[in-house]
C-alpha cells in the first residue's frame, strides 16, 4: 500500500454553457519506477499510478496511462467543455489495486 | 558562395547573442502569488552589504515555467509538505500530552516568525534557527523526540512556519548579540574552499546572473527557503543547500546544524534583509 497518496483536484465553482474550463489534478504520490535499487542492492519495486480518468456526467473526459517514467506527484492540467451543470469525476489506479475518487460539482448559469 | 557562408555564420552569432541575452540576468517579472499575496523579489541592499546594491530574490533567475509555478498553491508542489505539516501540527506526540496546536493555537499565529530567524535565543546565549527552536519545544515542552535536521517532518514544519510569513520583508538582526555570529558568517562567506577555491561570493556575489556550466546563478539568498527543488522532487532545507554548495567546491563540508552553517545562515539571510519570505518556494 502506498503512503499518504491524497487526491487534490481545482474545477470552478460554476461556468456558462458551452464555456471550457481548466481542470487542475494532482494526487501526492511516490511513484516507485520499479528501476532503482535500495540500500541492500535489490530491486525496489514498481509502485505507480497506472491510470488516471476523468468523468463528466457519465462520459469520459480524459483517461490517461501512466508509465515509470512519470516523476513523484503526477499533475495533470486539461480543458473541459462544460454544456451543463454537473459532476466531474476522478480516478486514480494504482499498481496496489487502490483506486482514488475524488467528485467536483460544477454549476451552470 | 563564400560571401553567402559568411553572412549565415554572422546571423547564427547574432541570433545566440540575442538568445543569451535574454535569458542572462535576473528575469524581469513579478510574483503575486494566489492573486493576491504581493512578494517582493527585489529591492536595494541593505546598508552593509557592500558587494550588492540591489538584491534579487532567486525567483528572478529560474525559467518562466519554473515561476509560475510558485505563484499558485495548488502548482507549488512545496505546498504538499505544508499541509503534512498541518496535521502533524494537532497531532498530540510525547509525554506531556501536547500538540503545537495546544500552545500556539492555528498554524496562523507563527506569522512573522520567519522573518526573523536566524535569531539570538537569550535563554540559550546563542544563536537559534527554526530548526533549533521546533526541537526546544518538542523535547522540553511536549516530551518528544527531537526531529533530525533534515527529516521530512522538520522540513514540512519548516515550511508550513515560513508559508504563514509569505509577503512579510525578511528583517534578521545583525546587531547585538548577534554581532559576532554575523561577522563569523561573513568572514565563511568571503573564505575560498576546496579544490576549486571558490568563495560564496566568487558565484552569488561577483557572478550572479552568469552561467556555471547549466547553472544560472542566482544571488543565493535565503529567503525562499525551504525550497522544492525539481531536481529532488522534494523540499530542501537552507543547511542542506549550504553543505550542497561547498560540496560543489569539492570541499569536506560542515554538517547542516553546526555552528559555521548557523553563522553563515544569519550572515546570508541578512543579505536578503527586505525581501519577502517565500518559502516554500519552488527552485531547479
Amino acid at each position: 500500500m502506498a503512503e499518504d497518496v491524497k487526491p487534490r483536484v481545482k474545477v470552478p465553482k460554476t461556468a456558462a454553457a458551452g464555456e471550457v474550463i481548466t481542470i487542475k489534478t494532482l494526487i501526492s504520490h511516490q511513484m516507485e519506477s520499479g528501476q532503482r535499487k535500495g540500500k541492500d542492492g535489490n530491486l525496489i519495486p514498481r509502485s505507480i499510478i497506472n491510470r488516471f480518468t476523468c468523468d463528466f456526467n457519465g462520459e469520459n473526459v480524459i483517461d490517461v496511462v501512466l508509465e515509470p517514467a512519470i516523476s513523484t506527484n503526477p499533475y495533470f492540467e486539461f480543458d473541459a467543455k462544460v454544456p451543463a451543470s454537473g459532476e466531474f469525476k476522478f480516478t486514480w489506479y494504482d499498481d496496489d489495486g487502490s483506486v482514488y475518487e475524488d467528485t467536483k460539482a460544477i454549476t451552470v448559469n | 558562395m563564400k560571401n553567402q557562408k559568411i553572412l549565415g555564420l554572422i546571423g547564427l552569432t547574432a541570433a545566440c547573442s540575442i538568445g543569451f541575452g535574454a535569458i542572462a540576468g535576473p528575469a524581469d517579472d513579478s510574483l503575486v502569488i494566489n492573486g493576491e499575496t504581493e512578494i517582493v523579489t527585489k529591492t536595494t541592499a541593505p546598508a552593509y552589504i557592500d558587494g550588492l546594491s540591489e538584491i534579487y530574490s532567486g525567483w528572478h533567475f529560474r525559467e518562466a515555467d519554473t515561476r509560475v509555478m510558485q505563484a499558485d498553491d495548488f502548482d507549488n508542489p512545496g505546498m504538499l509538505g505544508v499541509e503534512a505539516a498541518k496535521d502533524v501540527w494537532s497531532e498530540v506526540d510525547g509525554s506531556e500530552g501536547k500538540a503545537c496546536a495546544s500552545c500556539h493555537d492555528d498554524p496562523a499565529s507563527m506569522a512573522g516568525v520567519r522573518t526573523q530567524m536566524p535569531k539570538f535565543n537569550e535563554a540559550k546565549g546563542t544563536m537559534y534557527t527554526m530548526e533549533m527552536y521546533i526541537n526546544d519545544c518538542r523535547t522540553e515542552r511536549m516530551g518528544a523526540e527531537a526531529w533530525g535536521w533534515d527529516d521530512s517532518d522538520m522540513i514540512n514544519m519548516t515550511a508550513l512556519i515560513s508559508s504563514v510569513s509569505r509577503g512579510l520583508p525578511m528583517s534578521v538582526a545583525v546587531d547585538g548579540p548577534a554581532a559576532p555570529f554575523w561577522e563569523q558568517g561573513k568572514e565563511m562567506y568571503y573564505t575560498r574552499y576546496g579544490q576549486l577555491e571558490l568563495s560564496c561570493a566568487n558565484c552569488h556575489e561577483d557572478n550572479y546572473g552568469n552561467y556555471i556550466r547549466a547553472d544560472h546563478l542566482s544571488q543565493g539568498q535565503i529567503n525562499g527557503f525551504p525550497v522544492y527543488r525539481l531536481k529532488s522532487a522534494d523540499l530542501s532545507s537552507i543547511h542542506n543547500r549550504f553543505k550542497g554548495c561547498i560540496r560543489d567546491t569539492r570541499a569536506e563540508t560542515f554538517k547542516p546544524g553546526s555552528p559555521e552553517f548557523i553563522a553563515l545562515e544569519l550572515y546570508v539571510a541578512s543579505r536578503g534583509n527586505g525581501l519577502s519570505v517565500e518559502g516554500p518556494s519552488v527552485r531547479n
